[in-house]
């Protein structure tokens, strides 16, 4: 009777230990990796190959993404603008959203979904299929021959593709504003630059995309090297990457802000 | 895939990223507006700044010659103390009258600065001595709040003697 009334309770317990002792593991996870990094910088070679697969594969998407985020910011805030008569600000709301936000946060989010997946997916089966045991075998350690490789590569490309993805979103934003609907090029570009500011703006966002780039790949390299060796296993865990980083984007992405407005 | 096209792609798309960021920094920043070239520094007092921020525009008939520095208060005289950088290819008179003024009805607020007569210019480090503070809102309508009760006063001496004469 009393073990039957508590044990949601139990579960609830066992859920949050869990927790506790993944967000442990993937913790030590991320010192090992930064320790095994060694090989990464003797042999760049490595990390050149995965930044072309994390990095530049992504790049059609964030591109075009980018277009159309900067595209649909330019309709709605012209709409907007407009009731109030300040379309000239057009070209400060384009620049300042996806700079800020925008840019950061969305790349974020498909790179976590387009490169962060396929690492998961690529640790999680050289695990069930012993690939990562038999390097071990052969005195040569996964983690900075495979994992450290792929960490580095997705640190540098994340700050990389948010810039593009701001720039292109900036062009997409003219394209609709300026030559679409007609808003005064001189004022979007000038009151665009009177406005951004590089250092607490531009630069800001660059620190964000870097702490995302290195929270995305962290938590798929880690789902992926504790998925289950099992077919079912590696789903989860591909699905659980997008989930879990999705979720860590967006948290982090408050915290980071209200420090960086705070500051002011 | 060969090494050196992995090299090839890498290089373009670090590449692209790098020209995105200067794009981001010089065409929707300001870095390259910012910087007023080599200049001197000037000093003025205001009663109020108002909304007036650090790199706000130091505007002469419209232009921008310069940039606010630094916006600090003077304990010694009780007012506000702003420190300006003019261009050197811009020279102004001893006597020129600097004034806080607002871009548009709601816009940012900017230093403008009135030439005077005077034959000697002002060098770096001088203090403008006219100055006019900015124009706070709430003080105007206070002012026409106050204005209005003032004439109101008046008119409303003669009420209360009618409301009298009226109820008794």
């Amino acid at each position: 009777m009393m073990s039957k009334l508590f044990s949601p309770v139990r579960k609830l317990g066992h859920a949050i230990i869990d927790a506790v002792l993944r967000l442990g593991f993937a913790a030590r996870f991320f010192v090992a990796v930064i320790m095994a990094s060694g090989t990464s910088f003797r042999r760049f070679s490595l990390v050149i190959r995965e930044i072309y697969i994390e990095g530049f594969m992504s790049l059609i998407i964030i591109s075009v993404s980018g277009l159309f985020v900067g595209m649909v910011l330019g309709l709605q805030g012209y709409n907007t603008l407009q009731r109030f008569g300040s379309e000239s600000a057009l070209g400060v709301l384009v620049a300042l959203s996806l700079l800020r936000e925008l840019g950061p946060v969305v790349a974020a989010l498909l790179f976590a979904s387009r490169a962060g997946t396929a690492m998961t997916a690529e640790i999680g089966l050289m695990k069930s299929t012993e690939q990562l045991v038999a390097m071990d075998m052969m005195a040569v350690n996964p983690l900075s021959r495979v994992i450290a490789p792929k960490f580095w590569a997705g640190v540098i490309s994340m700050p990389l593709l948010a810039a593009i993805f701001s720039a292109v979103g900036i062009f997409g934003g003219y394209l609709i504003g300026v030559r679409f609907i007609g808003v005064d090029a001189g004022t979007f570009w000038s009151q665009m630059q009177a406005q951004v500011d590089v250092r607490t703006d531009v630069l800001y966002g660059v620190y964000k995309s870097f702490v995302f780039g290195i929270v995305v790949t962290v938590i798929a390299l880690f789902e992926g090297f504790d998925a289950p060796p099992t077919a079912e296993g590696v789903s989860r865990a591909t699905t659980r990457t997008v989930v879990i980083s999705s979720l860590a984007i967006l948290v982090l992405d408050f915290v980071l802000t209200a420090f960086m407005l705070g500051g002011n | 895939m060969e090494r050196s096209t992995y090299d090839l792609w890498v290089g373009i798309f670090v590449a692209a990223g790098l020209a995105a960021l200067l794009v981001l920094a010089f065409k929707a920043g300001n870095l390259g507006a910012s910087d007023i070239g080599p200049g001197y520094t000037i000093k003025a007092n205001f009663d109020d700044v108002g909304g007036l921020k650090v790199r706000a525009p130091v505007k002469a008939s419209g232009v921008v010659v310069g940039r606010v520095t630094e916006i600090r208060f003077d304990p010694v005289r009780y007012q506000a103390l702003v420190t300006m950088k003019i261009n050197d290819a811009y020279r102004f008179p001893m006597d020129t009258t600097a004034s806080i003024l607002t871009s548009g009805l709601l816009g940012d607020q900017y230093i403008g600065l009135d030439a005077g007569g005077d034959s000697v210019m002002l060098k770096d480090g001088d203090t403008i001595r006219l100055t006019q503070s900015a124009v706070v809102l709430e003080k105007l309508i206070g002012q026409f709040l106050f204005n209005k009760a003032g004439e109101g006063g008046k008119t409303s001496a003669g009420l209360p003697s009618t409301a009298k004469a009226g109820g008794s």
